[in-house]
């Protein structure tokens, strides 16, 4: 199980660009969704025009079945500035990876809950950290993705673009800076030196 | 010392780098520092390197400081959680030890202990915010410290022939923002591509030491082209140190090597870093020819 909680509503808005497309994942038993609280944060972006459309679907974890839910949405998010994800970390890993010339942020922080995790295969991974680095990420989890699981950038044993503990591994920071490169936003990773929390939650 | 003074008052400055033993006894270490190591202005320490347990960092520090040399504290983030991590600092400001060195630190598979559990709870760039924050008189955790907060110069390190260039510049302006004030670089033996690298890294104005590794031999200097990451070492190297094998294995053929690649640098960077990696005694003859000494 695991909950996915709103990011405060202020860092949510502040990542809505101009025209920005809404992908709201809601049907999966194993997550706890604040499908109330979402509900009144899209509200707000649509009443502001922010928001142009919200779609609203279920397991986009599944590259498959995102491609079946987006594809006649496929104009807007063309169209869009910006796409804002409600949904687990590995959802808004695999919309990143699918949008991969859009910025694709997180409305969400996923935070573990004991017990049955779901059975769909997936090509990405969500550590449930509960403070989602998506947003400054490009889209591209270092938690679950690099050895070290570091959140403020490359260190030094990266060759050739592949990690120090795996040859057959990429460099998740490699991959990010690649990623942010190509959205032209590597401001984002211009943030202050982040310091995780590992208390359990109260 | 700290050595950020000396890089104020526009000092070149020399360090080269020991690593403490698989044992207790520090005989030899100081030995050699005493011995071949006086012209340096500080001696970096390692923290287990290569992920290979060994007699800590700051019992050698002090060692060496009580023998009168300066040294500078390599602290992993590998091993120790930030409660340890901020203890070790204090300690060292305790043993009166000012000079420090962040490093995310290899991983944990890399060495000869793969079984223990990779800590890396900060990293380099926490790190830094995490001696910043003492230095202020505060803990991480927001807890004021007992009596005067520690000071030290902080260092860091850059990988300035790294295939990831763009990656680690974004990375040393990340550690400069957290408190970097001097770095020291993975071992250059391409100059164009330091003098390249020195030509964007220079507007951060943090004074950069050219890493160096004295070559013992071809073998080695395959290894690390294919081995260790940040390392480029160009042909004309691997050739010359395999013309002549007497030359190579006495160190002449490295020393050589070296001091020229130092002599082509030393005008685009504040300072020089030696690994002499066993080679202590090497260390006086390559600054002479180096024109350091």
């Amino acid at each position: 199980m695991l909950i996915t909680q709103l990011k405060q509503i202020d860092e949510v808005k502040a990542l809505a660009g101009a025209k920005t497309v809404i992908i709201s994942c809601e049907g999966c038993k194993e997550v706890h969704f604040p499908a109330a609280e979402a509900k009144e944060l899209y509200n707000d972006l649509k009443g502001s025009g922010t928001a142009q459309k919200v779609i609203r679907t279920e397991y986009v974890c599944s590259p498959e079945n995102l491609a079946v839910q987006t594809k006649k949405h496929l104009p807007a998010i063309e169209a869009a500035d910006t796409v804002l994800v409600f949904s687990c970390g590995v959802g808004v890993q695999s919309v990143s990876e699918m949008f991969d010339k859009k910025p694709v942020f997180a409305g969400c922080d996923t935070i573990p809950l004991p017990g049955y995790q779901g059975v769909t295969p997936l090509t990405v991974d969500c550590d449930q950290c509960g403070e989602c680095y998506l947003n400054k990420t490009g889209g591209i989890c270092p938690i679950a993705l690099c050895s070290k699981s570091l959140v403020n950038g490359q260190c030094g044993g990266c060759k050739d673009g592949k990690c120090e503990v795996d040859k057959e591994m990429d460099c998740a920071w490699e991959r990010i800076y690649r990623r942010l490169e190509k959205l032209e936003l590597l401001e984002n990773m211009k943030y202050p030196a982040q310091i995780r929390n590992f208390a359990p939650e109260a | 010392m700290r050595i950020s003074e000396l890089f104020a008052r526009g000092e070149f400055v020399l360090t080269a780098e020991v690593g403490p033993p698989k044992g207790f006894n520090l005989d030899h270490l100081l030995h050699e520092a005493e011995e071949f190591l006086q012209d340096v202005h500080a001696i970096n320490v390692t923290d287990c390197q290569s992920s290979v347990m060994r007699l800590s960092s700051l019992a050698t520090c002090k060692a060496l400081k009580d023998k009168g040399l300066n040294s500078i504290f390599q602290l992993t983030c590998r091993d120790r959680n930030r409660i340890a991590l901020q203890s070790d600092l204090l300690s060292a400001a305790y043993f009166g030890i000012d000079n420090m060195l962040a490093l995310t630190g290899d991983h944990t598979v890399m060495g000869d202990t793969k079984s223990a559990k990779p800590v890396f709870d900060l990293d380099s760039v926490s790190l830094l915010h995490c001696v910043k924050t003492l230095e202020g008189g505060f803990d991480l955790a927001g807890n004021e410290l007992d009596g005067d907060a520690p000071k030290f110069a902080k260092g860091a390190v850059v990988s300035p022939c790294s295939d990831s260039v763009d990656v680690q510049l974004a990375k040393m302006e990340r550690k400069i923002e957290a408190g970097a004030e001097y770095f020291q670089t993975q071992a250059v033996y391409d100059s164009e591509k330091f003098i390249k690298f020195m030509d964007r890294a220079k507007q951060y104005k943090v004074p950069v030491q050219i890493g160096v590794i004295i070559p013992k031999n071809a073998g080695m200097a395959n290894f690390m082209n294919n081995n260790i990451a940040g390392v480029s070492i160009p042909a004309w190297v691997i050739e010359e140190l395999k013309a002549d094998k007497e030359k190579t294995k006495a160190g002449i053929t490295g020393i050589e090597i070296t001091a020229r690649i130092i002599k082509e640098c030393k005008d685009y960077c504040q300072g020089v870093h030696i690994m002499a990696l066993g080679w202590e005694k090497h260390v006086p003859a390559l600054l002479e020819q180096a024109g350091l000494k």
